[in-house]
């Protein structure tokens, strides 16, 4: 290979290309380098990844164990989270609304196409830097004030944020009916709003990168399904958290300067009658959830195209219908905006206006169905070789498939009238997004780690990470479905007094038991993530995957530019593994003249 | 003491795990990485398929283990919730052979296709007769559950039946409250800015008041309020008109297949028809303590687990008979009023309220 020659070439292009002098701060703190910066989101979310998820441990233990006395979780975390060795109500409600927040906007948003968004969209498409390296940075570092503030509601007196993360009002707004919507409130609204700032510079950024810093010959229909969908995801995220941020400006007015937007005829114990009316609670609902539904794709898509890359490169053949898995990522982008209200089928909405929302949502399966068929196709007759990235791409497809079928229940409101809100819900929700999407991140931080750190992860250790992290997956969601079925709701702190509910408590101790296992696997993880950095096998080829895409033809470290010389023009689509016999050739390589058109 | 102990033990593992992941990468090296890859390889194809076996019978196992504690187990407690368990049932049917066959398909192909020198890859990129089927058959099987569904949710959704019975449920901070109109079948009007919570926990209208510009509705002064337990009777609609007087609620009837949200200021209804009696449902569940509960539904605040509302199920008399032990709010809250009640002193009370 040409390339090989590259090898050793990183450290004079250090000293040559583009050189400017990099003090400690602007290379590592203040960097406008994309691949620094992705690494940056990656690292502050793999932090709240792992806060968010002892913070899920910590609230497992008193639905598992809520008889138990835990008196050295006391001495570690005070007497307002845990009293008498049992974790308090408001310290449980807390602790799951923090998750919540945290994992579905800081880790799986921000932790997932922040990073891979900053690093492959260059890389990838051909560029040497996104469009505005500043206002990236200024992304990072909002993102990073967000990640102070939300920590430092942990802190306050009366409590973080304690009303479920989708911050319904009146609950949200009224201090009095929860002590967890005074100061820590507040808090939890400023972070938010700084985190859009943060996914707004971020996406307005990627798509530009995309439209207009491809490099020649990278056409559109050339890109990897990786840029397509991040181009997606940056599109949803850009015309759908601005209408959050409304929503939460609505609030903090209602909060703070008595203004009744989504208040009305209220009488709180304790206090009283409240002047305000004609506001509406639903109103809030709405704004929420024209981002919140997005912001599900806004999660999954990433892991998607990330997804349809690995398995297509392992697979050592195309990915199978290319323009079919561009265009089905295109109408779910469209129909994401058209079926928020189908978390609210139990709010007295209009029948006929949830009819529609039916219909839409239910539509989503049709796209949805089209990449899993493709998928599967693309396995089939393959090569498959099983490295930890492709494990984790393969782990993605079967919890989509078992997470996508349940959202056909829930999608229809007839059945949804009976399971909104119960367990049924927290395994649909887990599975095909939560858990899922982490399952593309895992992937995507295995099969681009070489790129990122020039080492190779300890493959053992993925292996194991993987098959715990799948097996327990399963073992945790699985069986909610039944307690959903079963009508048991979910955010409740304590069954034992329910008659039609206290029958699971066996089997709630043994899904916390799991969930601990789990989560000491991720830990495991993380080790061989910061040990790999450090002490890792070197990478030793170019291009370790034998892939067919751009960031494999840059030097083992590429410093800021990419590449040391002119940026590689390209010729054809991503996906040529396996034609006319050749094993794969990279998007580098002119088309021959006695080539077959696919 | 025990803590520090698991916390040795799960070090030790850690160091295990760790320095046997070391080890084989050591000798992966010494015998050579490719080949190494490729034992790894067949390692993992093996447990692929053998993760896709234990799956499917842990599924069986799991629904063996635990279905018996769903609703499904018996029937429904409501006539609505009959046409909810037919429409869970025929959605299993269709997502559940989704899943046997895509999983199936999944790990079979990953098994099988796993890497072997010997093959070579199928080029194949696109078909559009492929992408055709699998467009059309999803989206014909998903009409069928679409107009399947909404059927039903029009019904769910539609006007109660004329003679059902109301039911007023109002949810507060920490449990429900309930109203019946009472002997003139009329709810009186009510107005949040009324509410004493020691007498008059629903805020109703039943004397002039000029501060707030009220005035008195003759009809609130037979509504009969209660907590705790709502009575209903078997075989008899009835209708519930949903409100909250603080945050959202929401009234989760799980027997009956059913939920609405309480919103404040925004009043939503929900109908159903019991099949069961509360003393039936023991016998159907096997259940000597079992209850029909009103699980509140929807995240509204720290005592959120425990606001719990019970509903009897009776037959008519025995309504009948509840009823008429009913005493309305007002009269509770002005003994005087009442012309069954023993006259005593009342003069002095009717001057102190003036």
């Amino acid at each position: 290979m040409s390339n090989e020659a590259n090898l050793h070439s990183h450290d004079s292009h250090d000293t040559n290309h583009e050189h400017h002098h990099e003090t400690f701060i602007t290379k590592y703190v203040f960097s406008q380098d994309h691949k620094m910066i992705a690494k940056q989101f990656l690292i502050t979310g793999m932090v709240w990844a792992v806060l968010g998820g002892l913070m899920s441990v910590l609230f497992r233990l008193q639905l598992g164990y809520p008889d138990s006395h835990f008196s050295w979780l006391e001495d570690i975390l005070g007497k307002w989270w845990v009293k008498d060795g049992q974790i308090t109500p408001e310290a449980y409600y807390a602790l799951v609304t923090t998750h919540g927040t945290v994992l579905v906007f800081f880790v799986l948003t921000a932790g997932l196409s922040g990073t891979f968004a900053n690093f492959l969209i260059p890389l990838q498409v051909g560029a040497r830097d996104m469009a505005s390296p500043f206002m990236n940075m200024l992304s990072y570092w909002f993102f990073f004030a967000a990640s102070c503030i939300m920590l430092s509601s942990m802190f306050v007196e009366t409590g973080p944020f304690s009303g479920g993360w989708t911050a319904y009002p009146p609950l949200s707004a009224l201090g009095s009916a929860s002590p967890g919507s005074k100061t820590g409130m507040d808090l939890w609204i400023i972070a938010m709003a700084l985190f859009v700032v943060s996914s707004l510079l971020g996406g307005l950024n990627y798509i530009v990168t995309i439209l207009n810093m491809r490099t020649k010959g990278m056409s559109m229909t050339r890109l990897p399904l990786t840029i397509w969908a991040l181009f997606f995801t940056a599109v949803l995220g850009v015309l759908s958290f601005p209408v959050l941020l409304s929503g939460f400006i609505l609030l903090i007015f209602d909060r703070n300067f008595g203004t009744s937007f989504y208040l009305s005829d209220i009488f709180v114990n304790g206090v009283g009658a409240l002047p305000n009316e004609g506001g509406s609670a639903i109103l809030f609902q709405h704004l929420f959830w024209f981002l919140g539904h997005p912001e599900v794709y806004i999660i999954l898509l990433p892991a998607m195209g990330m997804v349809s890359e690995i398995l297509s490169v392992n697979s050592r053949k195309p990915i199978f219908g290319y323009m079919a898995m561009i265009g089905s990522l295109f109408s779910i982008a469209i129909l994401a905006f058209l079926v928020w209200a189908h978390h609210m089928f139990v709010t007295g909405l209009n029948p006929f206006l949830g009819s529609i929302f039916v219909l839409l949502t239910l539509l989503i399966a049709v796209p949805s169905a089209i990449k899993v068929f493709n998928w599967l196709t693309t396995l089939w007759r393959g090569n498959i070789r099983f490295t930890p990235g492709m494990m984790f791409a393969i782990g993605f497809v079967s919890l989509f498939i078992s997470g996508g079928l349940t959202g056909i229940w829930l999608g229809n409101s007839a059945l949804d009238i009976h399971l909104h809100d119960t367990y049924f819900v927290i395994a649909h929700f887990h599975i095909v997004m939560g858990v899922a999407s982490m399952f593309g991140m895992f992937a995507g931080i295995y099969h681009w780690y070489p790129k990122m750190y020039g080492k190779h992860l300890n493959n053992t250790l993925g292996y194991i990470h993987f098959w715990i992290t799948i097996a327990g997956a399963y073992l945790i969601f699985w069986p909610m479905h039944y307690e959903g079925l079963a009508g048991m709701p979910r955010r409740y702190y304590d069954y034992s007094n329910w008659e039609s509910f206290k029958q699971f408590a066996d089997l709630n101790r043994f899904i916390s038991t799991v969930a601990m296992i789990v989560f000491a696997t991720q830990l495991l993880f993380l080790f061989n993530f910061f040990y790999s950095i450090f002490k890792g096998r070197k990478v030793t080829s170019l291009n370790p995957w034998q892939s067919n895409t751009l960031e494999w033809t840059t030097p083992l470290r590429p410093g800021h530019g990419n590449w040391p010389g002119e940026i590689p023009e390209v010729y054809r689509w991503p996906y040529d593994y396996g034609k006319d016999g050749q094993d794969f050739i990279p998007q580098t390589t002119p088309v021959g003249e006695e080539e077959s058109h696919h | 003491m025990t803590i520090y102990l698991t916390i040795a033990v799960i070090i030790l593992v850690f160091l295990i795990i760790f320095q046997i992941s070391k080890a084989s990468e050591y000798v992966g090296i010494l015998k050579g990485e490719e080949q190494n890859r490729k034992n790894a390889n067949k390692v993992n194809g093996f447990l692929m398929i053998s993760f896709l076996i234990v799956g499917l019978i842990g599924v069986w196992y799991c629904n063996d283990l635990l279905f018996s504690k769903t609703l499904l187990a018996h029937s429904s407690a409501s006539v609505q919730g009959e046409r909810v368990d037919s429409m869970l049932w025929i959605t299993l049917a269709i997502t559940g052979i989704v899943f046997i066959i895509t999983q199936i398909l999944l790990f079979w192909f990953v098994y099988k296709y796993q890497e072997d020198d010997k093959r070579k890859v199928f080029y194949f990129a696109h078909s559009n007769k492929l992408e055709f089927l699998w467009t059309a058959v999803p989206a014909i099987v998903l009409t069928g559950l679409v107009i399947f569904g909404l059927r039903n949710w029009y019904y769910f959704t539609s006007d109660a039946p004329k003679d059902a019975m109301v039911v007023e449920v109002t949810g507060k901070q920490f449990g429900w409250i309930y109203r019946y109109p009472g002997s003139d079948n009329q709810f009186g009007k009510k107005y949040y800015k009324n509410i004493d919570p020691a007498s008059n926990s629903l805020g109703l209208i039943w004397s002039d008041n000029a501060t707030l510009n009220l005035k008195d509705d003759p009809a609130s002064h037979d509504d009969i309020v209660t907590e705790q337990t709502m009575y209903v009777v078997k075989g008899k609609p009835v209708k519930l008109i949903i409100g909250s007087r603080d945050v959202i609620h929401d009234v989760g009837l799980s027997q009956f297949r059913l939920k609405m949200d309480a919103v404040p200021g925004i009043p939503t209804t929900m109908w159903f028809t019991p099949k069961f009696t509360t003393a039936e449902m023991k016998k159907i569940t096997g259940n000597e303590n079992f209850q029909y509960e009103i699980s509140c539904d929807q995240m509204c605040g720290n005592g959120h687990y425990s606001m719990k509302g019970v509903i009897e199920v009776v037959e008519q008399e025995d309504y009948d008979l509840w009823l008429a032990k009913q005493k309305p709010l007002y009269l509770q809250s002005f003994p005087d009023k009442d012309p069954n009640a023993p006259k005593t002193d009342s003069t002095a009370k009717t001057i102190a309220k003036n």
